[in-house]
């Protein structure tokens, strides 16, 4: 027998997807990057802003007339041709580029703003360029961050626009899809810069600690608590959002209504990222690592926040709570999450038989740390540099550099799969605490492996959906793509609390019960 | 004891994994095609572009070691049933029992050419590799048959913008199965897809280039000469069991075997695609070769094996399929000529793209089947109906249960609530809606 090649492509590996139009919209596109480029090298346009409405005008009719060449040319349905086959969306050349520039473009971002011309005084280059489009919006000039804000809202809106016309049949797809570019452009980007403009403290209402890690940075809540009302209010609504409005809508949706919903990273993953999620990693090895990594960092986000928290208490007396009332919240949340993992002891032990006392211990180990520092005053790891280490590992070099740079080699979610704690939140209320689930349907799976290739959490989907079992992962972000490529119409998104115990339970595809077989034998 | 199962299919590997479940025996999982099971439906996929060819194996390569089913990848020339012995070209193995898992070949009803270079079928990975290595440059390919596996090849070449033409025997794509609506949609369908589908057309020859290779076909009806780069030969496929001719095994169409998968031969079994049934279940045909029976025939295998004996019962008839971009779903009796009793309630969306065509019997009115083109219904629930005979009028009452479709999907149930009341003069209403805890609520009963 002759060798196989992998993609099995012996013969034709890149017949012409493109046509000419969809060249000369590749290359508009391009030269709106070009500007971009331009600018960070230092030219100054005669009138920046005509030259970044080009450069992102560019950008965005390139995008969406590709797209439309794309996909409005055929009649609706799964457009998954010939991904194995591309060099941008399987690891060739185009990707290893694209994901050399855009790590590239994050540690400038984060630790060289000065290359893009952030600079005391007036700024330069790119940031430069992006001036009169600040002044415009906040009446103040730009900073690396609005360049990034910019570039990232232009991403996911004209992406979103790809992604709409790709999955045109499938309304789940569409509604989700204005979903995170609205929250994107407008909570994410406007209402944050409207708010500096009427010189309130930045702030999205659509973002939550610990994905937020600075909320309760100790300069964010004296910003926020610096005598406003609305400041307080922004203080509330942030723990609200954790302790209220989160676990209600991941109760009765999953962890969906936020991931694939509301995000921006999440956002920005299904729209640009798109190309892309079929690179994901389903080996049982993965999520092995998936799942001591993504809990390890949610670990370090509550010692860090408690740290930064105790001491952020000990040291203002006049904080918007006192001392003592923190240390009741924060006994309050440990009896909480302990009751709860006691409650639900036998469905958490499937897990894992450890997984109650690695959460019981983790948990007590953060209060014992809070109990400390209250008596003694003193927290006994150094929370500023926690809160300094966690800003450069998990804040900028994870979500950042590794969560958006390594897109074309590692699959679109890595961030929200391996490092997010707001997703490791969301993930234990979805598979703990939830009516979500994605039910299969009987006998229909045909075990060909769509759903699982094209999961971008690396869910073997398909290790459910064979055996007629629910998928209850706590990774899952519900964004639908499994069930829209599934061809025999075997996965549905569903939410229901008839039989919350017994959603996980293994049924049997086949039409052989063990009480016909005791009758038989 | 030893197990030899011959065919990692999907029929052999499951009957693997039973046995595994129920069992400490030696089993050995023997191969020719392909060391590790992958899925032979997703072998479009892979020549689309949608998934490399490890993404169409169901289970990562631990899994066999870890449960002890050992894989040879090896090809068995000869059985020896007598000694209970497997004949590979340079071992011999030993077996205690046998399970002959060897699924199909495709048909080919003896045209000039039909074994010529450039010319194959689409079951196998050698088929596909067969397929690539005319695939480069090819300016037109010609399928011959339009059956299920036809469609599959067609929209593979569209994928890469290679132009198809379809020779298809019926007057209109696969109404032997289809009711005439349904198959008349997707005849359109394949059209709009610029597939050239030439109806009541059927393949007189292949023509050679003279060194062997496929260059052109005759049709019969026209004379018309097709030049083409490969033909594909799709008109079904049979079992698999060509070199067990004169070996003693009661052998008919496929193995004959008893309702315990049994064959003629004490401890040799058969199951999925090459199995026939001596008797098959009311309905159902002696050989189906269809994925999930294949399942249902290694489990039920298996429990046989390990003394716990039980009939093969397939229970409700139900398929699927996708032609291109049309997802297809049937559950229960649907047929493309039925007799005077099966009444139908039909309902189609304008741009022709979806349909649900429900069966009753007009003197009982019982609800025979569900047949389904765009819209996904849930399984468990028409089954459910199915098996209770329910009264078509309480089935129309509770339809949107059985909707599967994704969330935000217009629903059409109602249509085909109006379209009985038009048909019958009554005044049906609906009283369900699409809920999780309704559907858990009526199949817990």
């Amino acid at each position: 027998m002759s060798k196989i090649n992998e993609s099995m492509s012996l013969a034709n590996p890149a017949p012409p997807f493109l046509d000419m139009q969809q060249k000369l919209a590749s290359a508009l596109g391009a030269i709106g990057l070009l500007i971009l480029l331009i600018a960070l090298g230092g030219y100054r346009f005669a009138n920046p802003m005509y030259g970044l409405m080009a450069s992102l005008g560019l950008i965005c009719v390139g995008t969406v007339w590709f797209s439309i060449r794309a996909y409005l040319t055929k009649s609706a349905g799964i457009k998954n041709d010939g991904v194995y086959f591309s060099a941008i969306s399987y690891r060739g050349l185009a990707a290893w580029i694209a994901g050399i520039v855009i790590t590239g473009f994050y540690i400038l971002l984060y630790w060289f703003p000065q290359v893009l011309g952030q600079v005391e005084g007036a700024n330069r280059g790119l940031v430069g360029l992006f001036d009169p489009l600040s002044f415009a919006i906040k009446g103040s000039a730009a900073s690396q961050w609005f360049v990034y804000g910019v570039l990232y809202t232009v991403a996911i809106l004209a992406f979103g626009i790809k992604f709409i016309l790709k999955y045109r049949h499938n309304k789940y797809q569409v509604v989700r899809t204005i979903s995170v570019m609205f929250f994107q452009l407008g909570f994410a980007f406007l209402i944050p810069e409207f708010l500096q403009a009427l010189h309130k403290p930045y702030y999205n209402f659509a973002n939550m600690w610990p994905l937020n890690y600075y909320f309760f940075d100790g300069y964010n809540m004296d910003s926020y608590t610096g005598g406003t009302n609305f400041g307080l209010l922004m203080i509330l609504w942030g723990l609200a959002m954790v302790f209220i409005i989160s676990p209600i809508l991941t109760y009765f949706y999953g962890k969906r209504w936020y991931c694939s919903w509301v995000c921006g990273c999440g956002g920005l993953a299904e729209t640009a990222g798109d190309p892309f999620r079929q690179l994901s990693d389903k080996s049982i090895k993965a999520w092995n690592i998936e799942r001591w990594m993504i809990h390890g960092v949610l670990l370090f986000s509550f010692v860090m926040t408690a740290g930064v928290l105790s001491t952020y208490f000990s040291s203002e007396p006049n904080a918007w709570i006192s001392k003592n009332g923190f240390l009741l919240i924060m006994t309050a949340i440990v009896g909480v999450i302990i009751l709860f993992t006691l409650w639900k002891k036998e469905e958490i032990s499937q897990s894992g038989k450890n997984v109650p006392w690695y959460i019981i211990g983790a948990s007590l180990g953060v209060f014992s740390l809070v109990l400390i520092a209250h008596f003694s005053g003193y927290f006994l790891l150094n929370a500023g540099a926690l809160r300094k280490w966690y800003g450069f590992f998990i804040g900028s070099a994870f979500s950042g550099v590794v969560g958006v740079g390594f897109y074309p080699l590692m699959g679109s979610r890595v961030w929200c799969r391996f490092g997010c704690p707001m997703a490791a939140i969301l993930g234990l209320q979805q598979k703990f605490f939830s009516r979500f689930r994605i039910t299969t349907n009987g006998g229909q799976c045909i075990s060909c492996g769509n759903c699982s290739t094209y999961c971008e959490m690396g869910i073997d989907v398909r290790a459910y959906a064979q055996k007629g079992q629910n998928i209850v992962r706590a990774s899952c972000v519900g964004c639908g793509v499994c069930s829209a490529v599934c061809p025999r119409g075997v996965l549905r998104l569903e939410g229901g609390s008839a039989d919350l115990s017994a959603k996980t339970a293994e049924l049997k595809t086949i039409h052989i019960t063990e009480d016909q077989i005791k009758i038989l034998s | 004891m030893h197990i030899a199962i011959i065919g990692n299919g999907i029929s052999g590997v499951t009957a693997a994994r039973w046995l595994r479940k129920l069992s400490d025996h030696k089993i050995t999982l023997i191969s020719s095609e392909s060391k590790y099971f992958y899925s032979r439906t997703a072998l479009m996929y892979i020549y689309m572009g949608h998934m490399r060819q490890k993404d169409t194996q169901p289970y990562e390569q631990e899994f066999w070691a870890k449960n002890r089913i050992d894989l040879v990848h090896d090809h068995v020339n000869k059985i020896d049933f007598d000694q209970k012995e497997l004949h590979f070209k340079e071992a011999v193995m030993s077996y205690d029992k046998l399970i002959l898992a060897l699924g199909s070949k495709s048909n080919k009803f003896g045209w000039p050419g039909q074994d010529l270079e450039g010319v194959g079928g689409l079951y196998h990975l050698q088929d596909l590799e067969n397929m690539e290595r005319y695939s480069k440059n090819l300016s037109r390919a010609v399928i011959v048959g339009g059956g299920l596996i036809g469609i599959e090849m067609a929209e593979m070449f569209v994928s890469r913008n290679i132009p198809v033409t379809m020779l298809v025997r019926e007057e209109s794509y696969w109404n032997n199965v289809l009711p005439s609506e349904e198959s008349s949609m997707i005849s359109k369908h394949i059209k709009h897809h610029g597939i050239d589908l030439k109806l009541a057309s059927n393949l007189d020859q292949i023509i050679d280039d003279g060194t062997g290779k496929a260059v052109a076909v005759l049709v019969k009806e026209t004379g018309e000469k097709i030049d083409c780069g490969y033909v594909g030969l799709t008109a079904g496929v049979s079992p698999n069991v060509g070199f067990l001719a004169n070996t003693g095994i009661d052998i008919g169409r496929g193995i004959k075997v008893n309702q315990y998968l049994e064959t003629s031969i004490p401890d040799v079994y058969a199951i999925g695609d090459c199995a026939e049934q001596q008797t098959p279940m009311p309905g159902r045909r002696a050989v189906e070769a269809i994925w999930y029976t294949g399942r249902m025939m290694g489990e039920t295998v298996a429990y046989n094996i390990c003394d716990q004996k039980i009939a093969y019962d397939p229970g409700i008839w139900f398929n699927s399929a996708k032609f291109l971009d049309i997802e297809y779903q049937v559950y229960g009796t649907v047929l493309a000529k039925p007799p005077t009793n099966h009444a139908s309630i039909y309902w189609e969306d304008k741009q022709g793209e979806k349909s649900i065509r429900l069966v009753y019997d007009v003197n009982s009115k019982e609800i025979l089947g569900f047949n389904l083109m765009g819209i996904r219904y849930r399984h468990e629930v028409c089954e459910q109906w199915l098996r209770e005979k329910t009264n078509i009028e309480s089935v129309l009452q509770s339809l949107s249960l059985a909707n599967f479709d994704p969330e935000f999907y217009k629903m059409y149930e109602s249509e085909l609530i109006q379209q009985y009341n038009k048909q019958t003069g009554k005044n049906i209403q609906s009283k369900s809606t699409r809920s999780w805890n309704l559907v858990h609520q009526f199949l817990k009963g």
